[in-house]
């Protein structure tokens, strides 16, 4: 008796911990993430626009409606990214997410203070690998430190009424993401 | 070969409490970090790199992105204020104002996560469209048939979810309270018997 209910004891002490180990690797082992959704319908570094959420339209759960969304699946192998989205009328945003969807910065039009949202984003080693004074002289180019190598940058316009939907798509649709082939000379030609 | 039965027992009861407790917290979240105010319920913390472990696993399962929170914040609600669960074939009213934002979203999705087909082809109002009274505050009546000024078709679906998507706002990690975020009532007004 007294043997059965340690078996017991001892079986709900290892479910705590096969609970954390499952929750702490869910995120590594899920297959339907965002991430891996959005790769399907994806290619490397380039803006691909997201069909208009609707009843029919199932890609990502809880997206928007009054948004026009678009996304660039980076990887930052080939060297540096940079990201160009102009601003539409009401209200423009750019996101990015870790390969496992985790929020790491997030920026909208206002505070990015232009008609153009203009971004660099690389990982850490490429950001210590600039040379030092490049990265003060150009203190108008905002740089962004990607946690992981590879991951999502979600584009959103608002359309604040649903006549605007198609400018707000077709404001999506002039950004552009892509590799910078030469980080060094990238401040030269970049501006562009 | 008791003791072979019992580690098997003892495997059986670690693998069913372990992965019943991961798939009921992955499913229903867990409220760590939660910022209630009536009937919504935001994380703030989900938009950012501190977003706890259980909050991670609910958006690995479900497959939503988190709004950055340098974009914005998401409140929910699933109830009205007393707690009743928003019925599709009742008229629930959502009226109040909201938290100073460049921008908000009023939207109606299933338990799934998708919008609900109606012909109007209305799945929420933003702050732009909703038509408001003298002061400033709004009511949208959400309801199967159509009703008079800001109507947010159901569809009669069962249950539903509501979100309120505020944008460029200073709601997020630091807000506590109605009175940093006054957010709108929601209050079943009636069903049909």
């Amino acid at each position: 008796m007294i043997r059965l209910l340690l078996t017991i004891i001892g079986g709900v002490l290892l479910g705590g911990v096969v609970h954390l180990v499952s929750v702490l690797g869910l995120p590594r082992i899920a297959t339907q993430d965002a991430y891996s959704r959005i790769a399907a319908v994806s290619r490397d570094n380039t803006v691909t626009p997201l069909a208009q959420t609707d009843p029919s339209n199932a890609l990502l759960p809880f997206m928007d409606p009054a948004f026009a969304t678009a996304v660039c699946r980076y990887d930052l192998s080939k060297g540096p990214i940079k990201l160009t989205v102009p601003v539409s009328q009401s209200y423009t945003s750019v996101s990015f997410y870790t390969h496992s969807d985790v929020a790491y910065y997030a920026i909208n039009d206002r505070s990015a203070g232009r008609r153009v949202i203009e971004l660099d984003l690389m990982t850490e080693a490429q950001h210590e690998a600039l040379p030092e004074e490049e990265d003060v002289t150009a203190a108008d180019r905002l740089i962004i430190d990607s946690p992981s190598e590879t991951g999502l940058i979600v584009l959103k316009a608002l359309a604040a009424e649903s006549g605007l939907m198609t400018q707000a798509q077709a404001a999506l649709a002039a950004a552009s993401c892509r590799v910078q082939t030469d980080p060094a000379a990238a401040p030269v030609k970049g501006k562009r | 070969m008791r003791l072979i039965l019992l580690t098997l027992l003892a495997l059986v009861i670690a693998a069913g409490v372990g992965l019943g407790l991961t798939w009921t917290t992955a499913t229903r979240g867990v409220d760590i970090g939660t910022l209630t105010i009536g009937a919504w319920t935001a994380r703030p913390r989900s938009g950012t790199n501190e977003i706890d472990p259980y909050n991670r696993a609910t958006v690995a399962r479900s497959g939503e992105l988190p709004i950055g929170t340098g974009d914005g914040i998401t409140f929910t609600t699933t109830e009205d204020d007393n707690k009743k669960p928003l019925d599709g074939r009742c008229d629930v009213v959502v009226k109040g104002v909201t938290p100073p934002a460049r921008f908000w979203t009023l939207t109606l999705y299933d338990k799934k996560g998708r919008v609900v087909a109606n012909t109007l082809e209305r799945y929420g109002f933003t702050s732009q469209e909703v038509v408001r009274n003298a002061d400033g505050s709004f009511e949208v009546r959400i309801a199967a048939r159509a009703r008079a000024g800001n109507w947010l078709p159901t569809s009669a679906v069962d249950r539903y979810v509501l979100m309120l998507r505020l944008y460029d706002t200073p709601v997020g990690v630091a807000t506590r309270s109605q009175k940093d975020a006054p957010m709108p009532a929601v209050a079943t007004v009636g069903c049909p018997s």
